[in-house]
C-alpha cells in the first residue's frame, strides 16, 4: 500500500547527505520503485550537488544491496540513479533556499517534501543551529508559498524537544503543552544573530587580537607572516565558535532544554507550524537514532555522533566512568525504524497521519541503561580492542558515578595534563622525545573529549522523560502485512541485548577501525607513509638544511671558518665572547629568522673570498659531514635515484653548503654581495628564504619547471617551516621539535627520525682544526680581535 | 736473538690467552689437549743506521743505476708513496717514508732537478688529513712542496689526470696518473708490512684508476685468491697485477722502486703486553693488563678510541732495497719472510681470532662492522701460505664489539653499504652484480673521495670481497660479544661469551674440535703444511 501511495510521487528530500537521509534515499529507491526524488544539497566549495550526491550518498555501502537487487533486473545502477534522482543546489540557511531559477522550478513540482536537515551537533554554535534548526523550516515554507505550491512536508525533529522534564511527553507541539514559558522564536533568532555580530566585534577589539596572535606565535614559533596570520585568524575563528557554543548551551539551559540542537528544534517546530498556512505538514520525532536494525542491513551506519564515541572511548579504556542512572532509560531507535515510520507519515498523507509522530522506544520497549553498560561491558570483555602494542584493553567496571562526580575527576586529569603539555613545550625537546610529548597531548585531547562527551550526552543518559509512541502505533494498525514487513516501523521488534551485542557494537567497531587483532601492526602507517613519498610519481623533494640533514647551525659553520685562523689564546677570546653572546642571539632567532640570519651575518664582513673559498672544502669535511645524519643524506639520494628533483633550502650562505652541491638539483641559500677587494661585505645579496618565502619558492620552482606541488615532498624539523611543509602534497616531519611534532600527529604526516652516525668523531666547539704556525703565517699574517671582529 | 714463531699446545698448565675485542681485551680459556695458540716470530734486531742504509740502497740499487746517475736537470721526477693505511699502528716519527723522500730529495737537489712531484699513491683509499701527511712525510716536506701544489694526493676519478699505459693479454687495461705516467722516472716509496703488498702492486693499485682496480678488485678474482699473503702463483689478484705490471714496465715510465720491510715491534709501552706470550707476562705485565681492561671498562668508548688511535708503535726497520721493481720486491719478501714465515701443521676445525680497534682501512677513525669482517676474514684469515689455518668448512670465531659505529667523514658509502646492501645480500658475487655499480658512479661519494677525506664508494664492496675467500672457505662465523643484529645482518651468527661461540659451532664442527688461535698482532705467514 505504501509504495503504491507513493509510487509517480515526486519526493524531495533536504539533508539527504546525512545518516537518516542516507537512509530515506536508499529505502525510497529500493522499497518504492514508483517514486522520483528531487535531493536539495548545499553545494560545496569544490563540488556541485549534483557530484555531491554521487560522491557522498550513492557510494555509500548502504546501496549495496539496492546495487546487488538491481543486478538482477539489468538495469544498471547509474542508469536507475540517472532516471529517478535530481540533485538541486540549495541551501536550507539561505532565504529562498538559494535555489536557481531552473532548480526552483524543479522543486515547485514536488508532491512530498521530507525535510530532513539539520545542524545535529550537540554542541553547534547558537548561531548556526538558529539558522538550519529553526528557520531552515520557515525558509522552505516561505519558498513554498512564494512558489505558490502546496506539497505535503514531512518534517524531522526530534523527541528531545521536549525538554528537560521527568515523566510523560506526548506527540504534541511543547507550546501546546504545560510547561510552556511562551518563548517567541522570532525574538530567538533576532537575539542570536545579534549575538553572533556581538561576538564577532569583540573577537576584533585590540586586546582579543593581541592575544590570538600571541597565541598563534607560541604554537608556531618563527613560521613567517602569513602562516602566522592564518593561524590568528584561525584562532580567532575558533574563538567566536567557541563562544558561541557556549552561548547555545547556556541559552537552551536557561530555558529548559538540555542543547542548543533540541532548543532549537523545538522552536523549529513552533516556527513551522505558525508559518505553514495552507501547507500540509506532518512532524516526525525520533529519539536517539542508531544503527540500522535490518535495512538495508543489520548494522548499518553512517557518521558517528551520539553513543558511538561514548562507547568506544570507554572500550578504548580513555573514558572509565560516565554519568547515568543505572535504572533509567536510554531512548535509541534503529535508523530504519525510523526512515520507515518517515516514508509511512508521507504515504499515508496529511489528513490521516498525527500532526506529530514520536519514534522512541522508552515507553512501549524501553532499554535500561544498566542493560545497556552490561552488554557493552560484556561485549567488550569477549573482544576486547587492542591497544598500539597490541595488548588488549580491559574494560573497567561501570559505577554510574553522579555527573559531578565525572566531571571533577576529568577537569582534575585535564589540568594535570595541560600542566605537563606546558612544561614540556617550553623544553627543547627534539625527535623521539618531541613524539613522546606529542602522544602527551594526544592524550590530553582525548581527557577534552571525554569531557565534553560527559557534557553534552550525560543529559541524555539521565533523561528520565518518557516519550508517548501512541500515534506511531495507531498508524502501525493502518498498515497491512505487507507494508508491515516491508516497512517496520514497531519499536517492540528491537530485542535490546541481541540488538547491542550482534549488531550495534560489530557495527561500530568495525566503523572506527579499532584495532580487534592482537599482536604489533605489520604494515604500519610510517611503513606506508614511507612508501607514498619513496613513490617514482613524486616530482620535488626539498630539504631544509639545519636538524633535518645535518645537527649543524650558521653559528657553527661561522665559528669553524672564523677560528680556523685564529691561535690558541685568540680562539678562547672568540669562545668567551661567542658564549656572552649567545642568549642575545638566540633571543633574536627566535623572534624572526630573516633579522637573525642579517644580523648574524654581518660579521662575515671584511672576510676575504680566497680564504672562505680555499676553507670551506675542509668545513664539508670537518663540520658539516660529521655533524649530518647519513639517513638524510642518503634519503636525498633515493630521491635522486627515483628520478625525483632535490631541492635545498637553507639560510646558511652559500659557500657553507657549497660541499652538499652534488646532492642537489638546486640549492637555495643566502648570500653576501662581495666587494670589489674581494671580501665579503656583509651585506646580504639574496634574502635568505626563511618561514613563507620557502613555500614560495618550492612552488615558482615546480611552476617553472613543469613539476606537480601536490607531488612534491618537503622535509623540516621546526614549525617555521609549516608553510613549507603545508605547500607540498607530501610533508615530512624530520627529528621535529615538540609542536611540530604534535601538528605531524595530527595531520598524520611522516615522521622520520634521524641520527648522527655513532662513529663520528667527538667535536666539544665547532673549531676549525688549528693550521701549523708557519701555515698560519704564511697565508694571512698575525691576526687581531680588535673591535671584535675576526676578518680583518 | 730473537725467537721463531711458535705453536703452543694448550694443556691444562696454560694460562687465559689474550683476545683483542676492538677497543679492549679480554682473557679466555681454550679447551685443552685439542687447542693450539699460533705466536708470531719476535722481533728482528733493527737496522741501526737507518739513514745510511737508505742511502746505500740509493746508491747500489738492485738490476738498475744508481739514482744519482738516473737524475739530470729538467727531468719530471715524480715520488709516490704509500699512505697511512700502513703501518698500524702509526709509525713513530720520524716515519720511513719522510726518511726515504728526504734522501731521494737531496739526491734531487743535488743533480739540479726542480720538476719534482710528490704523489700520495692512496688508490681508492681516503684522502688524508694534513696532520696524516706531515706525520708521514715530516713538516719539512711537506711545507715545502705542500704549498706549491707539488705534494698531492692521487685521483683514482680525475679523468683529466688519468693516461693509459696498455693492456695485457687478458684485456687488463692499465690505466694510471698522468704526472707518473709522463714522468722520467717514477720514485715509488713502500712500505712492505706484509707479504701482499709491495712490488708491482704498489703502483697498479696506488696510483691506478678505478677501472684499472676493478680488473682485480672484485669477487672472483679474491675468490681465487689463496691466499693474499703466500705464493704469487696461489693469488689470482697478484697473478694479474703482475701482468699490469709487465705492461707497465714495457710500456710506461721508469720506476725506481723502494721497498722497506719493519720488524714486528708493534705496539709501545706500556703495551708491550700485547706482543708477548701470556705464560711469559711478568707480574708489571699482568698489572697493566688489569689496570688497562679495567679502566678501559669505564673509560667512554670515544675516549678510547682516541688513546688507541694515538698510540705509535717503534716499527723499526729490518731492511730497505732499492732499484728494478721484480728484483727490489723478491729480496722484499725473503726479507718479511725471515721476520714474519713460520711454520704451522695441519689444519683445525676451528679458527680464532681477536679482532683489534683497527685495520688498514680505519686509520684515526671507528672501526665499523664491515671493515671487522675484513680484519677477520680478509687480513687475519689470511695469513697463510699454502693452507688455510682452518680447514673447509670450519668455523671461524672472532671477538669484538661489532658496534653499529661509522665514521661518517671517511666511511660514508659504508654506512649506506651497510643499511642498503647487507640488508638485502651478504654474497659478494652478488652484491657485485646488483649494487656494485650504483655505488662506484655515485656522484655523492666521488665527489666525497676527491674534495673530503671519504673512501671511494666502491671501497666498502672491496673491503668486502677481500673476505670473500674466508666466507667461501668457512662452514660458519661467529662473533662473539658483538651487537646481536649488526652481527646478523654481516651473515654471522652473535654469540655471547667464547663458551657460547663453541657450543654454536658444535652444529658445524662437533662436540669436541680442534682449535687454532691465532695470537694478534699477528704479523705472520702460518705456512700449513
Amino acid at each position: 500500500m505504501i509504495a503504491e501511495q507513493l509510487a509517480d510521487k515526486r519526493i524531495a528530500i533536504t539533508g539527504s547527505t546525512g545518516f537518516v537521509g542516507t537512509a530515506l534515499v536508499e529505502r525510497l529507491l529500493r522499497s518504492v520503485p514508483g517514486c522520483t526524488l528531487v535531493l536539495l544539497v548545499r553545494p560545496s566549495k569544490r563540488h556541485d550537488a549534483t557530484e555531491r550526491i554521487h560522491r557522498e550518498i550513492f557510494k555509500n555501502n548502504a546501496f549495496d544491496r539496492l546495487k546487488a537487487e538491481l543486478a538482477t533486473t539489468g538495469e544498471p545502477f547509474a542508469q536507475m540513479i540517472a532516471r529517478r534522482v535530481v540533485a538541486i543546489g540549495g541551501d536550507v540557511s539561505t532565504d529562498g533556499l538559494g535555489l536557481s531559477e531552473a532548480d526552483r522550478a524543479t522543486f515547485a513540482t514536488c508532491d512530498v517534501i521530507i525535510h530532513s536537515a539539520a545542524a545535529v551537533s550537540f554542541d553547534s554554535p547558537l548561531d548556526s543551529a538558529v539558522e538550519i534548526n529553526l528557520m531552515g523550516p520557515v525558509r522552505i515554507v516561505e519558498t513554498l508559498h512564494a512558489l505558490e505550491v502546496t506539497p505535503h512536508i514531512v518534517a524531522v525533529s526530534t523527541c528531545y524537544v521536549a525538554g528537560n522534564r521527568r515523566g510523560n511527553a506526548p506527540e504534541a507541539l511543547v507550546s501546546d503543552g504545560h510547561w510552556d514559558i511562551g518563548l517567541d522564536w522570532r525574538k530567538e533568532v533576532a537575539a542570536s544573530r545579534r549575538l553572533r555580530g556581538d561576538v564577532e566585534a569583540e573577537s576584533r577589539t585590540a586586546t582579543q587580537l593581541v592575544h590570538f596572535r600571541e597565541e598563534a606565535r607560541k604554537e608556531l614559533g618563527a613560521a613567517g607572516g602569513p602562516a602566522l596570520a592564518a593561524k590568528t585568524e584561525n584562532l580567532r575563528e575558533a574563538w567566536v565558535k567557541d563562544q558561541l557554543v557556549e552561548a547555545g548551551r547556556a541559552r537552551a539551559a536557561s530555558v529548559g532544554w538540555p542543547d542548543a540542537y533540541a532548543y532549537t528544534k523545538a522552536l523549529g517546530e513552533q516556527a513551522l507550524t505558525e508559518r505553514k498556512g495552507n501547507i500540509p505538514v506532518n512532524i516526525v520525532r525520533p529519539s536517539i537514532i542508531e544503527s540500522a536494525l535490518a535495512e538495508p542491513f543489520p548494522g548499518w551506519i553512517r557518521g558517528f555522533r551520539m553513543a558511538e564515541p561514548v562507547i568506544l572511548s570507554y572500550a578504548r579504556g580513555l573514558l572509565t566512568e560516565f554519568p547515568g542512572v543505572p535504572e533509567g532509560t536510554v531512548d535509541v531507535i534503529p535508523v530504519d525504524i525510523v526512515v520507515a515510520a518517515i516514508i509511512a507519515v508521507a504515504a499515508i498523507g496529511p489528513e490521516r497521519a498525527a500532526p506529530i509522530t514520536q519514534v522512541a522506544s522508552g515507553s512501549i520497549n524501553p532499554l535500561k541503561y544498566k542493560t545497556l553498560v552490561d552488554n557493552v561491558r560484556a561485549w567488550f570483555t569477549e573482544h576486547p580492542l587492542y591497544d598500539a602494542e597490541g595488548q588488549p584493553i580491559v574494560v573497567p567496571e561501570w559505577q554510574f558515578p553522579a555527573r559531578g562526580r565525572v566531571m571533577e575527576q576529568l577537569r582534575r586529569a585535564k589540568s594535570i595534563a595541560a600542566k605537563t603539555e606546558r612544561v614540556l613545550q617550553s623544553l627543547p625537546l627534539r625527535g623521539k622525545q618531541a613524539t613522546w610529548a606529542a602522544n602527551l597531548e594526544e592524550k590530553k585531547s582525548e581527557i577534552d573529549r571525554a569531557f565534553e562527551y560527559v557534557q553534552l550526552y550525560g543529559l541524555y543518559t539521565e533523561c528520565e522523560a518518557i516519550y508517548q509512541v501512541d500515534r506511531l502505533m495507531e498508524m502501525w494498525l493502518l498498515l497491512d502485512e505487507g507494508d508491515r514487513s516491508r516497512f517496520n516501523f514497531d519499536p517492540t521488534s528491537v530485542e535490546w541485548s541481541k540488538y547491542i551485542s550482534t549488531i550495534h557494537l560489530p557495527s561500530i567497531v568495525h566503523h572506527s577501525r579499532a584495532k580487534v587483532t592482537p599482536g604489533k601492526n605489520r604494515n604500519d602507517r610510517t611503513a606506508r607513509l614511507r612508501r607514498a613519498v619513496m613513490s617514482p610519481d613524486r616530482h620535488l623533494a626539498a630539504f631544509d638544511l639545519e636538524n633535518t640533514l645535518i645537527s649543524s647551525n650558521v653559528v657553527e659553520s661561522y665559528s669553524w671558518l672564523a677560528t680556523r685562523r685564529l691561535n690558541a689564546p685568540e680562539r678562547v677570546r672568540y669562545v668567551l665572547r661567542t658564549l656572552l653572546e649567545a642568549p642575545r642571539l638566540s633571543a633574536i632567532d627566535r623572534k624572526d629568522r630573516s633579522d637573525f640570519l642579517r644580523f648574524f651575518y654581518r660579521r662575515y664582513e671584511d672576510a676575504p673570498i680566497a680564504q672562505i673559498a680555499e676553507d670551506s672544502p675542509e668545513l664539508l669535511s670537518q663540520l658539516i659531514l660529521a655533524k649530518s645524519f647519513p639517513a638524510g643524506l642518503r634519503r636525498v639520494r633515493e630521491h635522486r635515484a627515483l628520478g625525483h628533483r632535490t631541492m635545498l633550502i637553507t639560510g646558511a650562505l652559500d659557500f657553507a653548503v657549497e660541499g652538499l652541491r652534488p646532492l642537489f638539483d638546486e640549492i637555495v641559500a643566502a648570500k653576501l654581495t662581495v666587494r670589489p677587494d674581494g671580501t665579503y661585505s656583509g651585506n646580504m645579496a639574496v634574502v635568505p628564504p626563511t618561514g613563507e618565502t620557502r613555500a614560495e619558492i618550492i612552488a615558482d620552482y615546480c611552476a617553472a619547471e613543469g613539476l606537480r606541488l601536490e607531488d612534491s615532498i618537503a622535509y623540516a624539523d621546526s614549525t617555521s617551516d609549516l608553510p613549507m611543509l603545508e605547500a607540498v602534497g607530501f610533508p615530512v616531519a624530520v627529528n621535529p621539535e615538540t609542536r611540530l611534532a604534535a601538528i605531524a600527529r595530527k595531520r598524520g604526516w611522516l615522521v622520520e627520525h634521524w641520527e648522527k652516525a655513532s662513529g663520528a668523531p667527538t667535536m666539544v666547539l665547532p673549531l676549525g682544526s688549528m693550521l701549523s704556525e708557519r701555515e698560519r703565517r704564511r697565508s694571512f699574517g698575525t691576526q687581531s680581535l680588535g673591535e671584535g671582529r675576526v676578518f680583518q | 736473538m730473537p725467537r721463531p714463531g711458535f705453536v703452543l699446545e694448550v694443556d691444562r698448565s696454560t694460562p687465559p690467552l689474550l683476545f683483542w675485542r676492538g677497543e679492549n681485551f679480554s682473557l679466555e680459556k681454550l679447551p685443552a689437549g685439542r687447542s693450539r695458540v699460533i705466536y708470531p716470530p719476535e722481533p728482528l734486531e733493527p737496522l741501526h743506521d737507518i739513514d745510511g742504509a737508505i742511502r746505500g740502497a740509493l746508491l747500489n740499487p738492485i738490476d738498475q743505476d744508481p739514482l744519482p746517475a738516473q737524475l739530470f736537470p729538467g727531468m719530471k721526477l715524480t715520488i709516490a708513496f704509500d699512505d697511512v693505511s700502513l703501518p698500524l699502528p702509526k709509525m713513530r716519527r720520524p716515519d720511513v717514508r719522510q726518511r726515504a723522500i728526504e734522501a731521494v730529495l737531496d739526491l734531487a737537489a743535488v743533480a739540479g732537478v726542480d720538476d719534482v712531484h710528490i704523489i700520495a699513491a692512496l688508490g681508492l683509499h681516503r684522502r688524508m688529513h694534513e696532520y696524516e701527511m706531515r706525520h708521514a712525510l715530516g713538516d719539512r716536506v711537506y711545507d715545502a712542496f705542500h704549498g706549491r701544489g707539488m705534494l698531492y694526493q692521487h685521483d683514482a676519478e680525475d679523468h683529466d689526470n688519468l693516461t693509459v699505459i696498455g693492456t695485457t693479454d687478458e684485456g687488463e687495461v692499465l690505466e694510471i696518473n698522468k704526472r707518473a705516467a709522463d714522468s722520467d722516472l717514477i720514485v715509488y716509496v713502500n712500505i712492505n708490512s706484509v707479504a701482499m703488498d709491495g712490488g708491482w702492486k704498489s703502483i697498479t693499485t696506488g696510483l691506478a684508476s678505478y677501472r684499472s682496480l676493478s680488473h682485480h678488485h672484485n669477487p672472483e678474482t679474491l675468490e681465487n685468491t689463496r691466499s693474499l699473503m703466500g705464493h704469487r702463483h696461489q693469488s689470482a689478484l697478484h697473478t694479474s697485477v703482475w701482468r699490469l705490471g709487465k705492461v707497465l714496465r714495457d710500456h710506461g715510465p721508469k720506476v725506481f722502486q723502494i721497498e722497506t720491510t719493519l720488524n714486528t715491534d708493534m705496539f709501545p709501552s706500556p703495551f708491550e703486553f700485547i706482543n708477548k706470550r701470556e705464560w711469559e707476562w711478568t707480574a708489571k705485565d699482568r698489572g697493566t693488563f688489569l689496570a688497562t681492561t679495567k679502566s678501559l671498562n669505564r673509560t667512554p668508548i670515544k675516549l678510547a678510541r682516541k688513546i688507541f688511535h694515538g698510540m705509535e708503535g717503534p716499527h723499526q726497520m729490518t731492511s730497505v732495497q732499492a732499484g728494478e721493481t721484480e728484483a727490489v720486491h723478491r729480496l722484499t719478501l725473503d726479507n718479511v719472510h725471515k721476520q714474519q714465515l713460520m711454520e704451522v701443521h695441519g689444519q683445525t676445525d676451528i679458527l680464532t681470532l681477536g679482532i683489534p680497534f683497527v685495520c688498514p682501512y680505519n686509520p684515526d677513525g671507528v672501526m665499523n662492522p664491515v671493515l671487522v669482517m675484513c680484519m677477520g676474514l680478509g687480513y687475519l684469515f689470511n695469513m697463510y701460505r699454502n693452507k688455510p689455518l682452518v680447514r673447509e668448512g670450519g668455523v671461524v670465531i672472532m671477538t669484538h664489539p661489532c658496534y653499529r659505529d661509522f665514521n661518517p667523514v671517511h666511511h660514508p658509502s659504508y654506512i649506506d653499504f651497510f643499511e642498503q646492501v647487507l640488508a638485502d645480500t651478504t654474497n659478494p658475487a652478488e652484491m657485485s652484480r646488483k649494487w656494485e655499480k650504483q655505488y662506484a658512479e655515485d656522484e655523492w661519494y666521488r665527489h666525497l673521495y676527491r674534495t673530503g677525506n671519504a673512501y671511494h664508494g666502491v671501497h666498502p664492496f672491496y673491503a668486502w670481497y677481500w673476505g670473500a675467500h674466508g666466507l667461501q672457505h668457512a662452514g660458519k662465523v661467529i662473533i662473539v660479544g658483538g651487537d646481536p643484529s649488526t652481527v646478523r645482518r654481516l651473515g654471522f651468527t652473535p654469540a655471547s661469551t667464547l663458551d657460547d661461540a663453541f657450543e654454536i659451532a658444535s652444529d658445524v664442527v662437533g662436540r669436541s674440535p680442534t682449535i687454532s688461535h691465532l695470537h694478534v698482532p699477528a704479523l705472520l705467514i702460518a705456512d700449513v703444511q
